[in-house]
Formats: structure tokens, C-alpha cells, sequence
């Protein structure tokens, strides 16, 4: 060959590669065995009789467990919810009919606020599991799984539309199999976006898991042990001290989950952008190269990992070739015709069970009564102010202080990773310590409840504008400095139609979560008192505990209606106005 | 020089893969985009064919519908004569953008290809090595692609395609992200491994908007103008061994190329035509009346069978002498006329040729008539619409405007002159000056026995 190239020492990724100190290998192991302990134990437990009103152990020394205990139910609920927005994705993305169905409901679920089903989601888990604890535990499990799910569904869904056409070209024209296409391409394409998804998801996570975990409806109360009930039983209590060591310890959880899984994730999958040129510095983990230099880790990826990977892309690379997504070449005929007839039965399937849910659902629909209806009415208009106050509120602090961040390089690289970590304490767990201080002023429900919103949300609007301003691109920022856009012009010509389209998703995602808040913050049993104000999150909630279902089944249609059609109506169309006028492109 | 191509022997048979009357329409209904129009293409075994035209010319449209990776609209694609379905098994494409996954290494992006051949692992790795070091990049199968310059990234984009061993190898504008001399290093290596059949591809088909780049590679090119996309024309048998740049055969092509891909009304066919580089060139559509009057043709026949029969194109024009320009057309109406043959650069008189050289005037003219009622499509036309018309009379207008599609209105009025030349000639018809009328002959007893007239 004419040309004679001489590669130039690189970094390579296995330097010292068994050289790791011993230490690293026996931490390795006494986690292996700690988590293995930890899932028995986990399921020994939930075989156990149902005991709804288990007591908490306030003890400093319970704290691991209960926190061992949450945090698995985040990950059983988290792998439930990757597998499944996979495979939803994927199918969707296979099946243009299907796309077109199922496109549109995730939109909808991601919409409807979940706390509002929380109560009857409990209610029938309980009912159809009576005699253990199995039933809560799902409840909370699904509960979660619902806050995470479509978000990831739907970014796996981007991931794949989006794929570079060459690419995509490529992989059918070599006659990539479903199996090799699905492993070479589409999973490593969409793997930074659901590792960021995921990191937001467990942090939208963990404020549902609070609230699951201790759920008082009217004189029933359901509690599972763990972190959440065990700040409600101390707030409750007036235990000031169990409730900060509560509190500190989710912190040090969120934290440790923070350096041991996701920034070493994050490094690992910096391998999969696409970019053509090697950037600038890539994230780095200490946890990741250590890890990556144990040799029994090592010795199991060889030996086992390795083989067992090997085989099962031998047997599944078998198959037929296929295209991707969209315009695919001609297909057999047989084949389309199944595929076809497949996809009618399905639909035929999935529409038979929702006019059977839609006709059970006017049955309980029709015994409420029109005062009812009116009650639900003035319910939903008091909630819906409180979130738009909420948001307000938000929006006026968060745009300052998250222009100016965004601005200054140094502040915005410490910033991030605060701003996360503050985002995932869920700020239902700092509630109880609220709700004794608003309780003692009139009206105090009312704040207590605009606070909770508040603090659940404004982390979002504060992340969304940072990286708004961040993304302002320098030609523009110096372009306002030579012809001298100062003080409100800056902010008029610049500022604000830059950080718009970042500010609408922040708000957008505020406002999901602060109907959220108000079920489980205008209708609160607090010290053996109850106490309520007018909302339609305290509609459910009562409707809920006082076993009311019909009641409970119009407020949480009513929210969830109210939330969509909050969401097209205005929502969207400031999204395609952002989209239009505002893309930076 | 311009002659009306016909498939040479050596290249009977079956095409690799067949493009027929092949249409492509993007878009839904109410904004569609006629990307291609009734497009014909044969691939053969042995050509490296260059697919030349503007942008919006839908060039990179009809590579994907030759590989199956986009169905046509109408018409369809024939893989060995049968009709394909799906991605099409022979073919293997390297891309503008090198299209290479960021997440695998070079010798893992080679075998990606592979992996649907069922070989293990370390057969596919065997093979995908040896494929790096044929196209020069030993030492870096272990390199990222982010790690490598784009000329390199191409070298791993080819090495991917010739690793599968493909049939048909399909370029699509594979060196226009390099840089000026890393796209010449890999031209010269790539007709280096083609010419000295270091690969196992039996044809080659490249997009390109560089003509000089297909100019000095390809030994076919189908010219392409855009909305809708269409051929304008195909030129064949560019001599490859002493292509230069600096020869001026050479660049004469390339001028009249950039002449033609400027000027998108230009007659295509007839500027290529003047290009001594080329051997032949083809009007989409195929074979057209060339405007020759029939004693020039006849002269013609005469002179090749004086000199031996059989004779070098390009000698021939020296012999005689004649301008390119007036000897192709020649060459190209007695071609049509099976009355001479183009073997491998040399016109030869056929059977048919040789009779009518030595004829006398009735035989001739009945060889004549003979040939262009089996060969000429215009006169098959125009008798068979005069047997079916009433009274059996035709005029002609009708004829007039479908030879305005194909060509401008000044051509389409020559061409229908040498029909009625040559048809009157024939006496296939007769023809109304006047009225612009054709009439059938109404055979006077016994003429059909025309070789007995004196």
C-alpha cells in the first residue's frame, strides 16, 4: 500500500491493568455479599403477614436498614422501567401504526399527575394481596415505576428516531440482524440520554417513594418500613434529632448513589457519542477506573460475562436481516401479512379492555352527584392557582439567580452537581418539618402547600435555565457586548428568547410535579389532627380514606383532565412558538 | 466519438443488477417530490461505472434503490434478473460520511459486516485483520474512530465494504469529505485494487459530483440532470490505462462534462459526442434515428468493405477522412441498421452489411427496407399506425410531438425529415410535402418481387 501510517501512542484504556491493590478486590467482594444478604433478607420480609400500621423504630440504628429498604425499591422499580420503556420504544418505533397509538398515550400518562392514583392504586393492591406485605410493596414499586417509565420510554423513543440516517444505512445494508442492529446501534445510540433520564428519573423517584411509604387515608394507614415513614413517624412525634439524622441519612444515600453509580455511568457511557473528533476533557470517575482494575470484576467479565455474551449473540444473531425504522425496503409478503394482521389484533385487544375500563368507570361516574361535580369544579380551580403562584414563584427567583450561574463558568461547574443532589431530597421529606411551623399560623395549610410545590419544583426551572444560559452560544454573547445591550434590552433581546425553550421544559416538568405535591399536601393528618383546605388534592386524598370511591374516581379523572388539557392548550403551544422563533440554530 | 452503444459480446448475458423505468416519489400526499424519473440502468460484470450530476439530480436516490435500502416508487430493480426484494445481498456501500459507529474499534466496525455471516468470532476477526491490512491501516485496530483522521475513517469505511467479499460495490461520494490528497491517494488505490483484481467485486458504482474524479476512474458514465431526476446520457469505453491529467483527450472530456452539468438545457448527446476520449454515447431512451441521409450511408458501408471490412474506430475516421463529428452519426444509423457492429473499439460489417455493400440498387434497397423495419423504431411506428388508420393516412403531428419530448423542436423536425427520407427511401410509405400527411403505399402488383426490377 501506497501510505504507511504510524499510529501515535495513545491512553489506552487498560493501563495497569492488574496492578490494582488488593483492597479494591475485598471491597468488590464485601459488596457482592452485602447486596446478596441485602436481597434476601429484602425478600424474607415481604413474605411476611401484612402489618399495616408497623411500627418504626426511631432509632439511629435502624437508619441503614430502612434505607437499605427504600433504596431497593427504587432499583426493582428502576430496572422494571428501563426493560419496559426499551421494549416499548422499540416496538414503536418498528410498528408505524403502533407508533401512532402508543406516541400519543405516553404523552397522556406522562401528564396525569401519579400521586393522584396513589390511593386507589394502594387500596387495590392491599385488597388483592391481604394477607402479606407484598401488596404494599408493589404498590410503592408501581408507583415509582410509573414516575420513571414514560420519561425513559420517551427518550429511548428520541434516541432511536434519531439515529444519523448513514448509520442506519449502513447497519441495513450489511444485513444487521434485529439482535446485532438492536445491540450495535440503537442501545449504545440511546445510552447517554437514558443515563441522564435515569438520573432525573430516580431523583423524581425518591419524592414518590416518600409518599408511598407512609400513606394515611382516613383511618387506615399504610406504612412500609423505610426512610419515608420513618421522617413522618419522627415529624409526627416532634423528634427534631431522628428527624435531622432522617434527613441526613437520604442525604448521604443520594449522595453515595451519586459517586458510586451515576458519575461512574456517566463516564463509562461517554464511549457511545457520536462526535468525530475527540473532545474536550471527557467526564471522569475515579470509581469507574477502580473498578475497572479489580481483578475479580475483571475475572468475571473473562470468564463469565464475556461467553455467556458471546453465545447469546450467536444465537440471536441468527435471525433474518432487517431494516430500522420508517421507509424499510420490501418485506416478504407472508411476513407483512401477519405482522398486519398481528398489529389488528392487538389494537382490537388493547380497545376492547379500555372501553371495558371506560363502561366500569361511568358506572361509579353516575352515582356522583352534581354538587359533588360542582365541589370537584371550585376544588380543581383552588389547586390550579396554588400551582400557577407556585411556578410564579419559582420562575422569579430561578431566572436570576440561574442566568447569572449559567454565566460564570466556575460558579455553573459547581453548581451542577449541587443543583442535582438538591433536586433528588425529595422535599416531601422536609415537609412534616414544615408542616409544624406553617400549622400554628391561619391559613397555614394553604403556604404550607404552595411551599411544597415550590420546593419540589424549582430545582427543574433552576437546571433547565442554567443550561439554557449555557447554551448561548459565544458569538451571540459577544455580539450584545459590542453594541452595547445592557440591563433590560440584554435581557429583552438576549437573554430571554435564548433560555425560552429551556425555560418552557423546566416549567412544563414544574408543573407535573406540583399537582403532585397538592395530593399529598392540601389534606394532611399531622400530630393525630387532621387537617384540610380546599383543593382538588385534597378531594382525592379525603375522597380516598373516607373509601368514597366514586368521588375519588371523578376527582382523579378530573385532575388528570385538567392537566392534559392544561398541557395542549397552552403548554404546546408555546412549545412550537419556542420551537419556531426561539431555536438557536 | 458518439455511436449508439450496443451490448458487446463479451458482456451478453445477464446484468449484475438492473434499474428498470425506475421512478422515485418522496413525500405524502398533497407535497410530493419527483426524485426520479423513469430511470433505465444495467450494471454488467467488469464495469466501474460513475454516476455523474448535480445535486438534486437524485444520484444518491437511485444507489439506495439499487441496494434495496428504498423501494421505488414504480418501475423496478432486477438483481440477476430476478426481481429484488428488500436489501439487496450482493451489495456493500461505503458512505460520504464514513459512516462508522463511534462506540467500536476499527477492526470491530470491519466485522461488522460479518457478524450476519455465521462465522465465530475469531474466524470474523481473522478476516476483518486481514482486511485492515489490505487497505493500509495495520496497527490500528484497536483505535477508536474519533482517534483517526477522515482519509483513515474512509480506509475502515472500505475495509468494511470489502471485507463481505461483495458483488457489486457501491460508492456513494466516498472521497468528497477528504482532504485534495487523501482523496487522490485512495483513488489511485482503489482502481489499483480493482484493476489488478485484488478484490473479488465484479462491478463498481460511483456517485459523484467531481468529474474529473469519474473522468480518471470510471469506464462508464451516466451523466444525470436533476427535477425530476433523469439520465441525459450514458457514455461508455473511457480508456483507462493512460488516463493523465495532463493529456489532452482527457480534458477535452472533462470540459465538455462541465459544459453539459452547467447547462442543463444543452444537448447532452451531442456535446459528449465530439469527445475523442469516448467511445460511445447512449441517449436515454436508447436508439433514436440519427439524422443521415441514406446515400451517406451507403457510401460509408461501401468504404468499410473496401478496406477489409473490419476497421479501428478512430482509424477509420483518419482513413476516410472524416471529422469525428460526421462519422459517428454515420457509424451510429449503420449500427442501428445491424449493418456494422462495434467489437471492442472496432466497426465491423455484418453479414447484412457485407450484402448490401456488394448489391445493386433494387437488392439494396430491399436490404434496406428490410433492416429498418427490424431495427428503426420510428418506421415500425409509423407503418404500424398507417395499417390501422383510416383510409391510411397519418399525419404528423402526433409523431412530431413525442419526438418533442425527447428533443428540442429543431432536432425533433430533423429527426422526422431522415424518417421520411428514409422510409420513402424504403418504400415503406409516402409522404404529402404539402398537406404533412404519410400515406401507405398501395403496392402496384407484384412489387413485392423488387429484386427483379432492373
Amino acid at each position: 500500500m501506497a501510505q504507511v501510517y504510524v499510529r501515535a501512542p495513545t491512553k489506552t484504556r487498560s493501563s495497569a491493568r492488574f496492578r490494582a491493590p488488593l483492597w479494591i478486590d475485598a471491597l468488590v467482594f464485601i459488596a457482592f455479599i452485602g447486596l446478596a444478604y441485602g436481597l434476601v433478607g429484602a425478600a424474607s420480609r415481604w413474605a411476611r403477614p401484612l402489618t399495616p400500621n408497623g411500627s418504626i423504630d426511631l432509632s439511629p440504628w435502624s437508619l441503614p436498614r430502612y434505607a437499605g429498604l427504600s433504596t431497593m425499591r427504587m432499583a426493582i422499580a428502576y430496572i422494571l422501567s428501563l426493560v419496559f420503556s426499551i421494549a416499548y420504544a422499540r416496538i414503536a418505533v418498528a410498528n408505524r401504526r403502533a407508533e401512532r397509538v402508543m406516541i400519543p398515550i405516553l404523552d397522556i400518562l406522562q401528564s396525569v399527575p401519579i400521586l393522584s392514583f396513589l390511593p386507589g392504586v394502594v387500596l387495590a393492591l392491599v385488597a388483592l394481596f391481604p394477607h402479606s406485605q407484598i401488596g404494599l410493596e408493589l404498590a410503592a414499586i408501581v408507583l415509582i415505576f410509573t414516575s420513571q417509565a414514560w420519561n425513559l420510554a420517551f427518550s429511548f423513543h428520541q434516541s432511536l428516531t434519531t439515529i444519523p440516517k448513514e448509520l442506519s444505512d449502513a447497519a441495513t445494508i450489511y444485513r444487521l440482524n434485529f439482535w446485532q442492529r438492536f445491540t450495535r446501534l440503537e442501545l449504545p445510540f440511546g445510552t447517554i440520554p437514558l443515563v441522564w433520564n435515569s438520573m432525573m428519573s430516580w431523583a423524581g423517584g425518591w419524592f414518590f417513594l416518600m409518599a408511598a411509604e407512609q400513606l394515611t387515608l382516613g383511618k387506615q394507614s399504610f406504612q412500609l418500613p423505610g426512610l419515608g415513614s420513618y421522617l413522618q413517624v419522627a415529624a409526627n412525634a416532634g423528634n427534631t434529632g431522628a428527624l435531622l439524622l432522617g434527613l441526613g441519612t437520604l442525604i448521604v444515600v443520594i449522595v453515595l448513589m451519586d459517586r458510586f453509580v451515576w458519575r461512574p455511568l456517566i463516564a463509562w457511557s461517554d464511549r457511545f457519542k457520536v462526535e468525530s473528533t475527540a473532545g474536550a476533557a471527557a467526564p471522569e470517575s475515579l470509581v469507574l477506573r477502580e473498578l475497572g482494575r479489580s481483578r475479580l470484576i475483571n475475572w468475571i467479565g473473562r470468564h463469565v460475562a464475556l461467553p455467556l455474551g458471546q453465545r447469546l449473540d450467536r444465537i440471536l444473531g441468527q435471525g433474518p436481516a432487517r431494516s430500522g425504522a420508517g421507509e424499510t425496503a420490501a418485506v416478504p409478503g407472508e411476513r407483512q401479512a401477519f405482522r398486519r394482521v398481528a398489529g389488528w389484533l392487538l389494537l382490537g385487544l388493547a380497545g376492547l379492555a379500555l372501553l371495558l375500563a371506560i363502561v366500569d368507570a361511568l358506572r361509579l361516574f353516575v352515582q356522583v352527584t352534581p354538587g359533588e361535580w360542582g365541589q370537584i369544579g371550585v376544588a380543581a380551580g383552588a389547586t390550579l392557582l396554588r400551582a400557577a403562584i407556585a411556578l410564579a414563584l419559582a420562575v422569579l427567583w430561578t431566572v436570576p439567580v440561574g442566568v447569572a450561574i449559567g454565566f460564570s463558568p466556575k460558579w455553573s461547574q459547581r453548581a451542577q452537581p449541587l443543583v442535582q443532589i438538591f433536586a433528588s431530597i425529595p422535599a416531601l421529606a422536609i415537609f412534616p418539618a414544615l408542616l409544624v411551623f406553617f400549622l400554628k399560623i391561619p391559613g397555614g395549610l394553604n403556604i404550607a402547600s404552595v411551599a411544597l410545590m415550590l420546593l419540589g419544583t424549582q430545582w427543574y426551572v433552576l437546571f433547565n435555565v442554567i443550561a439554557g444560559t449555557m447554551a448561548i452560544p459565544e458569538d451571540l454573547r459577544e455580539a450584545a457586548v459590542v453594541y452595547k445591550l445592557r440591563g433590560w434590552r440584554r435581557w429583552r433581546f438576549l437573554i430571554i428568547p435564548a433560555i425560552f425553550p429551556f425555560l418552557l421544559t423546566g416549567m412544563i416538568t414544574a408543573t407535573g410535579g406540583a399537582w403532585n405535591a397538592s395530593i399529598v399536601s392540601e389534606y394532611v393528618t399531622f400530630g393525630g389532627h387532621t387537617y384540610t383546605t380546599v383543593g382538588l388534592g385534597a378531594t382525592i386524598a379525603s375522597s380516598a380514606g373516607s373509601g368514597r370511591y366514586a368521588l375519588l374516581l371523578a376527582a382523579t379523572v378530573t385532575m388528570a383532565a385538567v392537566v392534559v388539557t392544561v398541557n395542549r392548550l397552552f403548554w404546546r403551544r408555546l412549545y412550537r412558538i419556542a420551537e419556531q422563533r426561539y431555536h438557536l440554530d | 466519438m458518439a455511436i449508439a452503444a450496443q451490448s458487446s459480446p463479451e458482456r451478453a448475458g445477464v446484468p449484475l443488477l438492473e434499474a428498470r423505468h425506475v421512478s422515485k416519489t418522496y413525500g405524502a400526499e398533497g407535497s410530493t417530490v419527483l426524485v426520479l424519473k423513469d430511470v433505465d440502468l444495467q450494471i454488467r460484470e467488469g464495469e466501474f461505472i460513475a454516476l455523474l450530476g448535480p445535486s438534486g439530480s437524485g444520484k444518491s436516490t437511485l444507489l439506495r434503490v439499487l441496494a434495496g435500502l428504498t423501494p421505488a416508487s414504480s418501475g423496478e430493480v432486477l438483481s440477476h434478473g430476478a426481481p429484488l426484494r428488500g436489501t439487496n445481498p450482493n451489495v456493500a456501500m461505503v458512505f460520504q460520511s464514513f459512516a462508522l459507529l463511534p462506540w467500536l474499534t476499527v477492526v470491530e466496525n470491519v466485522e461488522l459486516g460479518l457478524l450476519p455471516k455465521g462465522l465465530t468470532p475469531d474466524d470474523r476477526r481473522k478476516r476483518a485483520e486481514q482486511a485492515v491490512e489490505l487497505i493500509g491501516l495495520h496497527g490500528f485496530e484497536g483505535a477508536y474512530p474519533r482517534e483517526i483522521s477522515g482519509g483513515m475513517k474512509q480506509r475502515v469505511g472500505f475495509a468494511r465494504a470489502l471485507v463481505v467479499e461483495p458483488e457489486l460495490l457501491m460508492l456513494d461520494e466516498p472521497f468528497s469529505a477528504l482532504d485534495v490528497l487523501v482523496a487522490d491517494t485512495l483513488r489511485r488505490e482503489l482502481v489499483e485494487l480493482w484493476q489488478e483484481h485484488r478484490i473479488p467485486t465484479r462491478a463498481i458504482l460511483m456517485v459523484t459530483h467531481n468529474i474529473d474524479e469519474a473522468v480518471r476512474m470510471a469506464d462508464r458514465l451516466i451523466v444525470f440532470k436533476a427535477d425530476p431526476g433523469t439520465i441525459r446520457a450514458q457514455c461508455a469505453g473511457l480508456p483507462r490505462p493512460d488516463r493523465d491529467s495532463k493529456d489532452a483527450a482527457h480534458n477535452d472530456l472533462v470540459d465538455r462534462i462541465y459544459q453539459v452539468m452547467v447547462n442543463p438545457k444543452a444537448d447532452a448527446v451531442q456535446i459528449l459526442a465530439g469527445a475523442e476520449a469516448l467511445e460511445a454515447v447512449v441517449t436515454p431512451g436508447g436508439h433514436s434515428i440519427p439524422t443521415v441521409p441514406v446515400s451517406h450511408l451507403t457510401g460509408f458501408v461501401h468504404r468499410l468493405d473496401a478496406l477489409g471490412g473490419r476497421e479501428d474506430l478512430h482509424d477509420l475516421a483518419r482513413d476516410l477522412p472524416m471529422e469525428a463529428d460526421e462519422l459517428l452519426p454515420m457509424v451510429d444509423a449503420a449500427n442501428l441498421l445491424h449493418l456494422v457492429e462495434l467489437v471492442q473499439g472496432d466497426v465491423v460489417l455484418t453479414s447484412e452489411g457485407r450484402r448490401f455493400a456488394e448489391a445493386d440498387i433494387a437488392e439494396r434497397k430491399a436490404i434496406f427496407r428490410h433492416q429498418a423495419l427490424a431495427n428503426v423504431e420510428i418506421l415500425q411506428r409509423i407503418v404500424a399506425l398507417l395499417e390501422k388508420a383510416p383510409h391510411h393516412r397519418v399525419t404528423e403531428d402526433g409523431l412530431l410531438d413525442a419526438l418533442e419530448k425527447k428533443f428540442s423542436p429543431v432536432e425533433a423536425r430533423r429527426k422526422l425529415n431522415t424518417a421520411i427520407r428514409w422510409g420513402r427511401y424504403a418504400d415503406l410509405f409516402t409522404y404529402d410535402d404539402d398537406r404533412g400527411e404519410f400515406r401507405a403505399v398501395i403496392p402496384p402488383p407484384g412489387a413485392e418481387v423488387a429484386a427483379t426490377r432492373p
